[in-house]
């Protein structure tokens, strides 16, 4: 097994934020990613139904879901099913909510020093 | 999930003087918490550093994008470039945007961050690590400031 399907087969990416935004950048991975977001485990062959796409365009578009830590798969017989992965997603969140909560200090700085003066 | 960080307030104010809080280095530096060397220019990077206690060492390394005034200012910068013995010149920027609208007497303000899907993981998890509690101080030093 190569490093980089050890890597999708662990669906971590050690906290690489960068290649989850890049990851759900795309709408198409957004549109799939929001599919399995019920937690509902789903096979390649459902998922490219649902989407009106072929299978290796969805299976192509699952890999970097997976790469980036956000979807799993499992084999469940001959057919690889694909579920929501929350974790990576969570952490990603952290930090926009963090960077976000930094803006809304900013601003509230903003408004206190212009409504604050006299001039 | 957007990668992108988008705020807004509305201000008491009418737009120019909330323009020149933004646009004057040293009205942005007053409520941003930074002592900047020269006035902002389009296309010349704009150099100081913060001027909260504990954390004097940090720059402020942006360069101006855009002053449209009164509505639109932009710079592109290093987020929590906050380690004194890291080169952070290579990494790629985020992008800050302002958008000022007037009405009924008041201003609305409204910035956007993008561009976080260049950033360098490492650094993201850095920053999520060391500026929580920077910030919150930061903000107490600034409305003592203002208030005083």
């Amino acid at each position: 097994m190569s490093k980089t399907e050890n890597n999708q087969a662990n669906g971590k990416n050690d906290g690489d934020f960068s290649v989850i935004f890049a990851a759900l950048g795309d709408s198409t991975r957004l549109a799939l990613f929001d599919r399995l977001s019920d937690g509902k485990p789903r096979s390649i062959s459902v998922l490219s139904d649902d989407a009106d796409m072929t299978r290796q365009a969805v299976t192509k578009h699952l890999r970097v879901l997976e790469a980036a830590g956000l979807v799993q798969n499992h084999r469940m017989g001959r057919e690889s099913h694909y579920a929501f992965c929350p974790d990576q997603l969570k952490q990603a969140r952290a930090y926009l909510d963090h960077v976000a909560g930094r803006w809304d200090s900013a601003l509230m700085r903003l408004k206190t020093f212009v409504e604050g003066d006299d001039g | 999930m957007s990668n992108t960080i988008e705020k807004s307030i509305e201000i008491k104010a009418p737009r120019a003087r909330v323009w020149r809080a933004l646009t004057s280095h040293t009205e942005f530096g007053t409520w941003f918490g930074l002592a900047i060397d020269a006035p902002f220019e389009v296309g010349k990077v704009s150099t100081g550093k913060i001027t909260i206690e504990g954390f004097t060492h940090v720059p402020w390394h942006s360069t101006i994008k855009a002053m449209e005034e009164p509505a639109y200012f932009a710079y592109t910068w290093h987020p929590y470039a906050v380690d004194p013995d890291v080169d952070y010149s290579g990494e790629p920027e985020t992008l800050v945007e302002f958008w000022l609208e007037e009405g009924d007497g008041q201003t609305s303000v409204r910035v956007r961050e993008t561009g976080f899907d260049n950033l360098p993981a490492h650094r993201v998890a850095e920053a999520l690590r060391a500026n929580t509690h920077g910030w919150a101080s930061q903000l107490e030093n600034i409305k003592k400031h203002v208030e005083n």
